[in-house]
Formats: C-alpha cells, structure tokens, sequence
C-alpha cells in the first residue's frame, strides 16, 4: 500500500467540481434541519416558554433577534476566513463561499436590527436608541452593503473576488475597533440608562428557544450557502 | 527608501501645486458644508457650541474623502502608476508616501481652518487647541485608510461613490474619538485619553494599511 492512499486528501472538495455535488447534498442536509429546529425554536419560543414577568409578551422577539444578531457577527467573520484563505491558496471555492455567504450575512444583520426596534418599542418605548450594540451592528451593516456594492461593480471576476476578500479582511479588522470605539462613545453621551448586559437569571426553556433558534438559523445559514455556491459553481463553468 | 518616499512627496506636492483649483475645492468644501449646518439647525449660540466638535469632524471626514478619488486616479490614467508596480521601490512605501502628500494637502489645511469654523459656532478659545489637536492626529488616519478604499474602486464606474460607502463606516473610530477629544475638553475634562487613542490608532494605520492599499494596488493593477 502505498503512502498515497493513506493520506486523506485534505483539498480533494476544494476544487468546485467536485464540490459541486456534496454541496447539494449538505444544502438539503441542512433545509432539512433548519426547518425541524426552526420549528421546534418557535413552538418552544412561542408556545412552551413562560411570559417575562417584567416584559410581557413582547420578550418573545429575542428568540428571532438574539440568533440573528450572532449570526450576522458570525457570518461575517466566516466570510473574512474564507476571503483569507482565498487570498492565502488562491483557490477560487473559497472566494465563490466568501461571495455566498455575504447577503444571507447582510439579511441576519438587519433582521437583527428590524427585531431589535420591534423589541424596543414595547420596551424602551422608542424604536431606536444610539446603543453600542445598535450602532455598531448599523455599521456592520454598512461593511456588509460595502462588501456587497464592491463585488456588484466589478465586472472582471478575477479582480472582483480578490477585491472583496481584502475588503473583508480590512473590515474583520476594524470591527472590534468599531465596537470598543462605540461603546465608549455611548459611555460618554447618556450613561448606562439602558443596558441589555446585566442579564436576568433565564428560565431554562427560554434558553432552549434562543439556542435551538440560533441553531436554525446556523443550519439555514449553511443551506442557502451552498444552493448560491452551487448557482456561483454553474455561472463560472460555462 | 526614505529618499524615494521625500521624492514621491515632493513630487505629488509639485503636482498638486500646478493645479491649485483641486485642492482648494475640497477645502471649500469643508467650509461650506461647515456652514450650511447653522442654516440647518438654527443660529442658537447653546445648540452650535453643542454641535461644533461633531459638525466640523464630520465635514473634515467629507471633505477628505472627497479628494481621494484624485489619490491614485492621475496615477493610473497617465501610466506612471505601473511604472511604480513595476519599480524596486516596495510599493508600501510608495502608497505611504503618496497618503502622505495626499494628507498634507487635504488634512493639513483642515487643521488649520478648522479653528475658524469653531469660532462661527462660538466655541470657547481654549479648545481651539484641542480641536486642532485632534484634527492634526486624526487627518493622517483618514489618508491612509482612504488609501486603501482608493486603491480598490480604481477605475470602476461611480468609484466615488463606491469609495465613500467602503470608507465611511471604517472612519467611524476616528471621528469618535475625535470629536469625543473636542467634547471632553468642553466639559472641562481630559481629552487625553481620547488624544493618546487617536494616536495610537494612527501608529497600527500607518503601520498597516499600506500595505493592505498596495496588496489592494495590485489586485487593482493585474
């Protein structure tokens, strides 16, 4: 036997032909998934969970607003390390997930924000408040539309990943910059009126919600992924 | 390598001194939006003071965005720009140096104005300094972060536009301490803290975003 088949081929799926087919395989894997947890997220969230004592009904958006907001941080950093990666072995898989990944990141960030002024009327009694975290999750925002405007206006290919991957690294950089810089910023103008870090002692089943949401949403992440690296896979083989 | 960097600075100076119209437009700039905001807002002397720091910073953040389109433009059209790819200067160096002149022009004269502007919003003599202060280490990082926006929407359609939606959010450290260094001292407290951040962001700038504008250069370039 010789040396060859004993070694597992690390970057035997790096070559988007071959990846292709497993793509579409893990895309349904995932659909599937999502849509059980996704249900089970919401029966819980929805149905299962006690009302806050403080916060009424209107708690129950965090179930949506807490796993959207980690996913956007997430996704964002993900795509950063996929665009490195590109960058560092110039494989061009790895700029096609860096591409897929960016609107379903830019979709989780202003969901995040959307839910987060739903919760904060009933709440806070205002739709928006220059919170750290509010701000700096607008900015991200702003990344991603850069991110993604970038990309829309290059039209050599080449030139258009490489370009996109820098930008998302100069931008995975600067975020906790963004964050710190924010957060001290916030200190500085009101005060700690509102803080959303001093977290109540949770029931168990509300964690329950907010994780098997997050995990949902982390499967639906991957599916949608790879259905678009599929579409980036044809566009570029043709 | 310091003698390439004078000559590249000396050069774009040169450069920018033949066309004195470019540089004074985006100063211009600077002072109109500057003054558009009391029309705005209202003319109450509480209100401006209140509103100074934030204004003048927001302007300078335009104003020197507005002229890094031109940073590497000239460069490309004329071809001078691969002959710097292609020359033995590290072209770090070269994108340093020409963020640099770039500063010089657009940021140095913001400095300097800048306390002007302040006193049309009424704002106290003693944080003309401070202003200034800030303005002087802030300007620097605006170069050469825009540097590397200017790098990557080179020769693309609405580049400036394209540039300004790339830059902006990554400018928003700067223009918070910036303007926080100006209200601090309004306060009547430090502004050190915000001053020595400012700084410090300038040093990791510096060190580091040339070379994400010339690895940006030559993605642009191939």
């Amino acid at each position: 036997m010789t040396t060859q088949t004993q070694n597992i081929r690390w970057f035997w799926f790096s070559s988007p032909a071959t990846f292709y087919p497993l793509a579409g395989t893990v895309a349904w894997i995932a659909g599937v998934l999502a849509a059980a947890l996704m249900v089970a997220g919401l029966y819980v969230g929805f149905v299962v969970a006690p009302t806050d004592a403080t916060q009424g009904e209107a708690y129950r958006i965090i179930y949506i607003h807490v796993a959207a907001a980690w996913m956007s941080m997430f996704l964002y950093v993900v795509m950063a390390a996929w665009s490195a990666v590109g960058l560092a072995m110039n494989a061009r898989l790895s700029f096609m997930m860096a591409r897929a990944l960016a609107p379903t990141g830019a979709l989780f960030t202003f969901i995040a924000l959307w839910t987060g002024s739903l919760w904060g009327k009933p709440t806070w009694g205002t739709w928006w408040v220059w919170d750290a975290r509010l701000t700096s999750e607008l900015v991200l925002l702003f990344l991603y539309f850069g991110y993604l405007a970038l990309q829309a206006s290059i039209d050599d290919r080449r030139r258009s990943d490489r370009a996109g991957a820098l930008l998302a690294i100069v931008g995975v950089v600067n975020v906790p910059i963004i964050y710190y810089s924010v957060q001290w910023w916030n200190t500085l103008h009101q005060g700690a009126s509102v803080s959303l870090t001093r977290a109540p002692s949770m029931a168990k089943t509300m964690l329950l919600g907010m994780l098997l949401m997050a995990l949902a949403f982390w499967m639906y992440s991957i599916a949608v992924t790879m259905v678009r690296v599929r579409c980036e896979i044809r566009e570029n083989s043709v | 390598m310091l003698a390439i960097a004078r000559t590249l600075v000396a050069r774009d100076l040169l450069l920018a001194m033949r066309r004195k119209s470019d540089v004074a437009t985006a100063l211009l700039f600077f002072v109109i939006v500057a003054s558009l905001f009391p029309l705005g807002i209202g003319a109450e002397p509480n209100q401006l003071r209140a509103i100074a720091p934030g204004v003048i910073w927001v302007a300078a953040l335009l104003s020197s965005m507005l002229s890094l389109v031109r940073l590497f433009a000239g460069d490309h059209a004329d071809g001078t720009l691969e002959q710097m790819l292609l020359g033995a200067a590290p072209l770090g160096v070269v994108v340093a140096a020409k963020a640099l002149a770039h500063w010089i022009v657009s940021g140095l004269p913001l400095v300097l104005i800048a306390p002007v502007i302040a006193l049309q919003y009424d704002v106290a003599a003693p944080l003309y300094a401070v202003l200034a202060l800030s303005l002087l280490l802030g300007t620097p990082i605006l170069s050469i972060i825009g540097a590397i926006g200017a790098a990557l929407t080179l020769g693309l359609r609405g580049g400036g536009v394209l540039l300004s939606l790339l830059v902006l959010p990554l400018y928003v450290p700067v223009l918070i301490m910036g303007a926080g260094a100006v209200e601090m001292a309004a306060a009547g407290l430090s502004s050190a803290g915000q001053l020595l951040l400012l700084g410090a962001f300038l040093v990791v700038a510096a060190a580091f975003a040339p070379w994400a504008a010339a690895a940006a250069l030559r993605i642009s370039m191939e």
